[in-house]
């Protein structure tokens, strides 16, 4: 229990996908400008990740890993090479599949989440994810945790830096250093900000 | 005055194609978002350099390939086939460095699999190959890639210098700078280094382009 509550405040706070691994930032990027639309996206990614963490993981551990074929008779292959083609053909699918289940059961997060989802696909915070979750051997339980609590912190990432943009309109930015130049030393500064809780030992 | 032929090789078609890519069409802040998780590399000159060549090999040969087979693929399953090329290529990059240098792939660990979701690599099959005959789109990809890694090249020449005093893991900064209380910072070698060091890398940029617009 202790493990799994390390891992989520790890992941949610110090290693951040979006601010300690830079995955994720196209669309942080590109979206951050808003903060209605951060949110949305931001529940859209936290949504897709919880899912497709734990389903990638199911995959690695029954088709891929070595020696993971040895309930169909194949002890001695090895197919981990695969893992990133399968993973992207499963984030695609699963998030396919989600916008169907989300469409028929639940209109209104539909209309709210509907534009993202799509998107979301070619984040690289996903396929980033499912990769940190093999190379870190997580097990079952650690993987839902992880996946759901690193979208956690790339959501909180990307709503305060929309709103850390709302304020920075009001501010005296010199002019080579407006636009792009800034979002990255404010995001440089958020960093720092969030490296501060590598001092909360659990 | 310059010589005939170096005149006639700037108004080729490739040599353009080379320029543009490299230069006029290269703002870093473009490049960056292609970079996404790419920055995490830039500790070391070493490691940035074997992810430059990765990347270049995946992009050119990803253009080559998708340049090729442009007149035999159906337009609404592009995307698909895109990416199952680009995927084998950077299969083939990840499984090649796991071979033959061991230690660099632990460095380089998710970030070269990473490659597939690279905006570039498929905006440059999008964008340009599906359009345009195979030894341009050759070209055009291995100037993109090289553009892109020039940009890793500079932060993780000023990271490593800067963060660890060292080049290409050898030290650079001489020892009596250190008995003089000069200090490493230990910042550049964290994420935030990263950040600080595009936006800068972008201000001069725009100080450098807007001067010259203005002459």
């Amino acid at each position: 229990m202790e493990n799994l509550i390390s891992i989520a405040v790890n992941s949610i706070f110090v290693g951040n996908i979006l601010l300690a691994y830079f995955l994720g930032m196209c669309s942080f990027v590109a979206i951050s400008k808003n903060m209605k639309t951060a949110a949305g996206l931001g529940v859209a990614v936290i949504f897709v990740l919880t899912v497709t963490t734990p389903v990638n993981w199911l995959i690695y551990r029954f088709l891929l890993a070595p020696g993971a074929l040895a309930w169909a008779g194949f002890p001695e292959v090895n197919l981990s090479y695969l893992k990133l083609v399968l993973f992207i053909a499963t984030i695609a699918a699963m998030v396919q599949a989600l916008e169907m289940v989300i469409d028929r059961y639940s209109p209104a997060l539909y209309v709210s989440l509907g534009v993202f989802l799509p998107l979301i696909t070619v984040n690289c915070a996903i396929l980033g994810v499912s990769l940190f979750m093999v190379e870190r051997a997580y097990t079952f339980p650690e993987t839902a945790v992880f996946g759901a609590s690193s979208g956690m912190g790339w959501a909180l990432a990307i709503i305060a830096m929309s709103a850390i943009q709302k304020k920075l309109r009001y501010a005296d930015v010199p002019e080579g250093l407006q636009g792009f130049a800034i979002n990255m030393i404010t995001t440089g500064l958020m960093a720092i900000g969030f490296m501060l809780f590598a001092g909360i030992s659990m | 005055m310059t010589p005939a032929p170096v005149q006639a090789l700037r108004k080729s078609r490739s040599y353009k194609a080379v320029a543009r890519a490299l230069w006029e069409a290269n703002p870093i802040s473009k490049q960056i978002l292609g970079i996404c998780s790419a920055l995490a590399v830039t500790v070391q000159l070493k490691t940035a350099l074997v992810m430059s060549i990765a990347l270049t090999f995946v992009v050119a040969f990803s253009s080559l390939i998708i340049s090729l087979m442009r007149r035999a693929m159906p337009r609404n399953i592009r995307i698909m086939v895109e990416v199952s090329v680009i995927a084998t290529l950077v299969i083939l990059a990840d499984e090649f460095l796991r071979a033959f240098m061991y230690d660099v792939s632990r460095q380089l660990s998710v970030f070269v699999g990473l490659i597939i979701t690279n905006c570039i690599v498929l905006g440059r099959a999008e964008g340009y190959a599906l359009s345009n005959p195979p030894c341009k789109s050759f070209v055009d990809g291995l100037a993109n890639g090289i553009g892109y890694g020039s940009v890793l090249m500079g932060v993780a020449f000023l990271r490593e210098l800067l963060g660890s005093g060292k080049l290409f893991g050898y030290p650079v900064i001489p020892a009596f700078f250190y008995e003089a209380g000069y200090l490493d910072n230990g910042l550049m070698r964290l994420a935030p280094g990263a950040f600080i060091i595009i936006g800068l890398f972008v201000w001069l940029e725009h100080t450098l382009l807007s001067r010259k617009k203005g002459r």
